[in-house]
């Protein structure tokens, strides 16, 4: 895990401050270099001077779909950095969806999608298997 | 449009279809509803015919005869309500004597018809069964959206509990496993978020008991006659230092006195949640002004400050239970989500309104208006 976690760059997106503060704490104590933004618009300021080497983003900031938005932009202008949306779309507004299929893969610009409450272990998890895919 | 479903059980064919036609081109309306109604018939000469029917086809409204080859009228009707079936029968009598009439009723008929009738008459008859099953539906219908809308309450409220509980559980096993050290100062961020999301969580808790308390209508209203600017005063006071802390002033314009009959308790809450509203969206160094003035049989309250305002669009949220406004400039402002919602409830009370004018960057100005003509001079 170390390995893999060495001098990586996180970027987490998210409007709660919280969900910020605590992934931040987790990953810094797992080896990795963590950038924060709160909403969309900082983010892509952040994207202009650094490249993350994975991202981790809430679907609903600013708008509700901010998070797709921002996945489209990494994509745009890093087309190697992995995306990981998280949400709590489901249990809030009975959206679903997920990033399984070709279909939803083609228009959910991200790799994975994972449902808020998230177990760091999980999290982590998931950004450890798409670094290595890399 | 609204199609019912008759059924005629009758074992003399000409009467049938005697009824059928006279139904065929009957197209009522119910009073206060824009429902037109049209009628889809069906008919059956036995007993068995009819069971099978029923069954098949779930009528609105069964057109009984009183004797049947197979089985009595009465028997069927029995069947029928015992089955716990919304349908209504209107029960057809040879024998136009009180007794069969009764029974019938007895038995949960709802009505009865004499042969020889007229096809007026038996439209008459058939126009108040259709009245009561137009309302019995309104009625439901009404009832379903009052739970649903009720459920939905419950679960965006159950979301809104359990975010904070996440999140300070989230920073509790943090402490807990020593993530940042050994060194308890370091942890000094993580329980100032802890507080600031308590204090929001007892925030809206405050706020929910506050509007349940209005909408249930248990909580005796204490109404007498009070001075409106004694309570906007109080909560100015209230308010006060969470604004120095930002370099805010509360201004309050009004008169000395202002007298309106009123519960004192209703009143504070409608200041408490502009004022503390106007502070929270307001930018540091700015303006709150309340303004209080009668006229003609109302109190109008003004509530206006110098904050970032809003949109066109999210003017018209702004009212509604759990609604905020999300963008960048309120992401860290905590609040409930129901201060709005509780001012709208309380201003009915008083048939009142409630509305707002907004520029983004520039504003809002919310006013209250009370109805009041106990105190005009």
């Amino acid at each position: 895990m170390s390995k893999v976690s060495q001098n990586k760059k996180v970027l987490i997106v998210d409007d709660d401050i919280d969900f910020l503060i605590q992934t931040e704490t987790r990953l810094k104590n797992a080896g990795f270099e963590v950038l924060k933004a709160e909403s969309q618009k900082e983010a892509e300021e952040l994207l202009k001077k650094k490249k993350p080497d994975i991202a981790i983003l809430d679907l609903m900031m600013e708008h509700v779909d901010a998070g797709f938005s921002l996945s489209y932009y990494i994509k745009k202008i890093y087309p190697d950095v992995p995306v990981i949306i998280v949400t709590a779309v489901t249990s809030e507004t009975g959206m679903d969806f997920d990033a399984s299929t070709e279909e939803e893969k083609s228009w959910i610009k991200a790799d994975v999608l994972l449902q808020k409450p998230i177990r760091f272990e999980q999290l982590l998890r998931e950004i450890n298997r798409l670094l290595e895919k890399k | 449009m609204v199609k019912l479903k008759v059924l005629v059980i009758d074992d003399e064919k000409h009467m049938c279809s005697a009824i059928s036609k006279a139904l065929a081109q009957y197209n009522p309306e119910v009073k206060d509803t824009d429902e037109k109604i049209s009628f889809s018939i069906d008919t059956a000469y036995t007993a068995k015919e009819a069971f099978r029917k029923i069954e098949k086809m779930d009528p609105d409204i069964i057109l009984l005869d009183y004797k049947l080859p197979d089985m009595s009228g009465l028997d069927i009707l029995q069947k029928v309500k015992f089955d716990e079936s919304e349908c209504l029968v209107i029960m057809i009598t040879a024998y136009a004597s009180l007794e069969t009439a009764v029974s019938a009723i007895k038995s949960g008929a709802f009505d009865f018809i004499a042969k020889p009738f007229s096809p007026e008459d038996l439209r008459k008859t058939v126009f108040k069964a259709v009245q009561q099953l137009i309302l019995a539906r309104q009625v439901r219908k009404l009832t379903e959206e009052k739970r649903k809308v009720r459920f939905q309450f419950i679960s965006v409220l159950g979301h809104e509990l359990k975010a904070p509980l996440n999140a300070i559980e989230g920073y509790l096993s943090l402490i807990k496993e020593k993530a940042l050290g050994d060194d308890v100062s370091n942890y000094m961020e993580m329980i100032e978020r802890c507080l600031i999301r308590i204090d929001g969580m007892r925030k809206l808790i405050v706020d929910l008991l506050d509007l349940t308390r209005i909408e249930s209508g248990e909580k005796k209203r204490e109404l007498g006659n009070f001075n409106i600017v004694d309570i906007a005063e109080e909560s100015v006071e209230n308010i006060k230092m969470e604004a120095e802390k930002r370099g805010i002033e509360i201004i309050l314009q009004a008169e000395k006195e202002i007298y309106a009959n009123c519960d004192r308790g209703e009143i504070l809450v409608i200041f408490n949640n502009l004022i503390s509203n106007a502070v929270k969206y307001n930018k540091d160094n700015g303006k709150v002004w309340v303004r209080i003035k009668r006229d003609d049989g109302k109190v109008n309250i003004e509530v206006e400050d110098t904050g970032i305002g809003m949109t066109k669009e999210d003017q018209k949220k702004l009212f509604k239970e759990f609604t905020r406004i999300r963008n960048e400039k309120t992401k860290h402002i905590l609040g409930s989500g129901l201060g709005l919602a509780i001012v709208k409830k309380i201003a009915d009370l008083y048939n009142g309104s409630v509305s707002v004018e907004s520029e983004p960057d520039k504003g809002s100005k919310f006013k209250v208006i009370l109805v009041d003509k106990t105190n005009d001079k």
